[in-house]
């Protein structure tokens, strides 16, 4: 006859209960994302005068869609992009030629234009990169990203038509019909408008069922395949939506500074893009504005004490590092749950 | 024609000979177990045949198409699930997440990102939350259910895909005595629908669920047949008495 042959069996450990979150507790992430659209809102009324706090404050804005550019790779769909400066800086330079070349800044089709650059760019890599017949690794598409942004900047800094190392400067200022848009509340306005839309679009896509997917992709790649999931599929299309982000961030920013360089498109730009991201919070959306904010201020504030202005980038260095180390979650995980982070797509009810 | 016809496959791991060269079919709507001391191949073959390990050699047919080269992503739309061995679900997703995953896999981008079934499916999970106990805990993270709970979920997430043919990797492994009953009973209905192939250490257990057994033996099939007939194969015995 047959044997049991099976296994020592450990007995089933008893569930934990969790205890029950608070209205509070479960809602701090809206709150938070209130409150800083609210701050957005009033700032340019608070800082009246300040012109160049208007003009440092629509940089965060424009440099926000480039951290969410990262957060929709890296936060939500576990994509490591350490190229996503590639998409702003390229996009940033075809506006400024067209500009140039063409005597063309109209608004309505400048920024498309923009968008489509990054998308078609970020379409192309993603084909590259993540749409092989077997899945890539995380260090390839890291590799990957990384090497296209070095490789553009190395290319434009010696290609005299986009002005080699010097960049493309007096960048034609962004027209609406006879409006021009120079640094100040205006400008300020339309990025923030901008930013809300992005930000709005980003949010309903974390939020569908489609994020659903993206938080899963995050956790188990290979279970989702298992599920019939064309698992690449979905990462080269996040991909390529947060190149046509990126894009539209780096036509502001071209128009916002009246400058583009290769800086702008290196891995320089990209880093920082992963430690806005990182330090703000990864997963949240709200956390890489938040990030964004904190290091460009503390950029800002400290422009003018010689003893650190030469060592911030090393310093951003270790704050990542730290970060890494200690808070992976950025410091939106200190009041932000991990349930809150990343989100529920079922009813949550007792039934 | 069987729904599953595996014709001489083989899969190596460097010098190691998993599978040489293995026959089985299984006919729609039967259980049928696979067997075998440790190390036998059973777990191996069960990665070939949903696309986890590509086979070297040999042809795999499923409901009519060759799959042998096929990707865990087309294996899986052709209607295979997989019951990892070791639990893989989500355990940062609630418990409800989890299934409703599974669940709308099959939807198309644009639904996905309208969510427009999202209340449609409501009910197909509910269900399946309740047919496998875990109603209750469906607002939990998977990750905070018992092992037992989690290997429920696993087999309710493998359900959800409508498979023509489920494929279960030890499923009550590190479960209760009482819990082993309940998954016995919670297998028995797809019966209807569905074929399974298990693999199980617990041959209580198999004898108890299925209508046929493949032994394997050092990669390749030992003997096959309904139950009753492994139960008298000497050379059956022989394998668990020497070397279990």
């Amino acid at each position: 006859m047959l044997s049991d042959v099976g296994v020592s069996v450990p007995a089933a450990t008893q569930p934990r209960r969790r205890p029950k979150a608070s209205f509070a507790s479960g809602r701090r992430l809206v709150l938070i994302e209130s409150a800083s659209l609210a701050a957005a809102i009033v700032l340019p009324f608070v800082l009246a005068d300040r012109t160049d706090l208007i003009t440092l404050a629509t940089n965060v804005l424009i440099l926000s869609m480039l951290a969410i550019s990262f957060d929709l790779c890296w936060g939500l769909s576990g994509i490591m992009s350490f190229g996503q400066a590639l998409f702003f800086g390229v996009a940033g330079y075809v506006i400024a030629l067209v500009g140039r070349d063409l005597e063309f800044s109209a608004l309505w089709g400048t920024l498309p234009l923009a968008m489509l650059t990054g998308l078609m760019l970020s379409g192309l890599f993603a084909a590259f990169l993540l749409l092989g017949r077997r899945p890539p690794t995380t260090i390839f598409v890291a590799l990957g990203t990384l090497t296209g942004s070095y490789a553009a900047e190395r290319l434009v800094s010696g290609w005299q038509y986009v002005g080699a190392g010097n960049g493309l400067s007096s960048v034609k200022l962004l027209q609406l019909g006879s409006y021009e848009f120079v640094e100040g509340p205006a400008f300020y306005s339309l990025a923030l408008a901008l930013l809300v839309l992005v930000y709005a679009g980003a949010r309903f896509l974390k939020r569908s069922q489609l994020g659903l997917v993206l938080a899963g992709m995050r956790q188990n790649e290979e279970r989702l395949a298992f599920f019939g999931y064309r698992v690449q599929l979905f990462k080269a299309l996040v991909f390529s939506l947060a190149g046509m982000i990126a894009g539209l961030g780096g036509a502001l920013y071209s128009y916002h500074q009246g400058f583009i360089g290769p800086g702008n498109m290196g891995p320089g730009l990209s880093t920082t893009a992963v430690i806005y991201c990182l330090f703000g919070g990864p997963g949240t959306l709200i956390g890489p504005v938040l990030g964004t904010a904190a290091v460009e201020v503390l950029t800002y504030a400290l422009a003018d004490v010689d003893a650190i202005k030469q060592f911030w980038p090393v310093i951003l260095g270790f704050v990542l590092l730290i970060v890494v180390m200690f808070q992976a979650k950025g410091i939106l995980g200190l009041v932000v749950s991990d349930r809150e982070r990343i989100g529920s797509y079922g009813l949550r009810r007792k039934r | 024609m069987a729904l599953l016809q595996i014709r001489g496959v083989s899969k190596s791991f460097r010098t190691l000979r998993a599978l040489d060269g293995i026959d089985v079919d299984v006919e729609a709507g039967t259980f049928h177990g696979l067997i075998g001391p440790n190390g036998s191949g059973k777990s191996t073959l069960l990665k070939a045949i949903a696309g986890a390990h590509f086979a070297d050699s040999g042809s795999i047919v499923f409901d009519g198409r060759e799959i042998v080269r096929a990707t865990p992503y087309e294996r899986a739309r052709l209607g295979l699930s997989l019951k990892f061995q070791i639990t893989a679900v989500l355990g940062e997703l609630s418990v409800y997440d989890n299934i409703l995953l599974a669940t709308q896999s099959g939807e198309k981008l644009a639904s996905l990102l309208l969510s427009s079934k999202r209340r449609a499916f409501d009910e197909e999970v509910t269900a399946l939350l309740e047919r496998f106990r875990l109603i209750d805990r469906a607002d939990d993270l998977a990750g905070e259910l018992s092992h037992g709970q989690q290997q429920w979920l696993e087999i309710a997430m493998a359900l959800a895909l409508k498979p023509k043919l489920l494929l279960l990797d030890e499923p009550t492994g590190g479960m209760s005595p009482e819990e082993r009953r309940i998954t016995g009973e919670l297998l028995e209905p797809i019966k209807a629908h569905c074929a399974l192939i298990i693999v199980e250490h617990d041959l209580h257990f198999i004898r108890d669920i299925c209508d046929r057994l493949t032994v394997l033996d050092q990669g390749k099939v030992l003997d096959q047949g309904d139950v009753e007939s492994i139960q008298r194969s000497e050379k059956v015995q022989q394998v668990y008495t020497t070397r279990v």
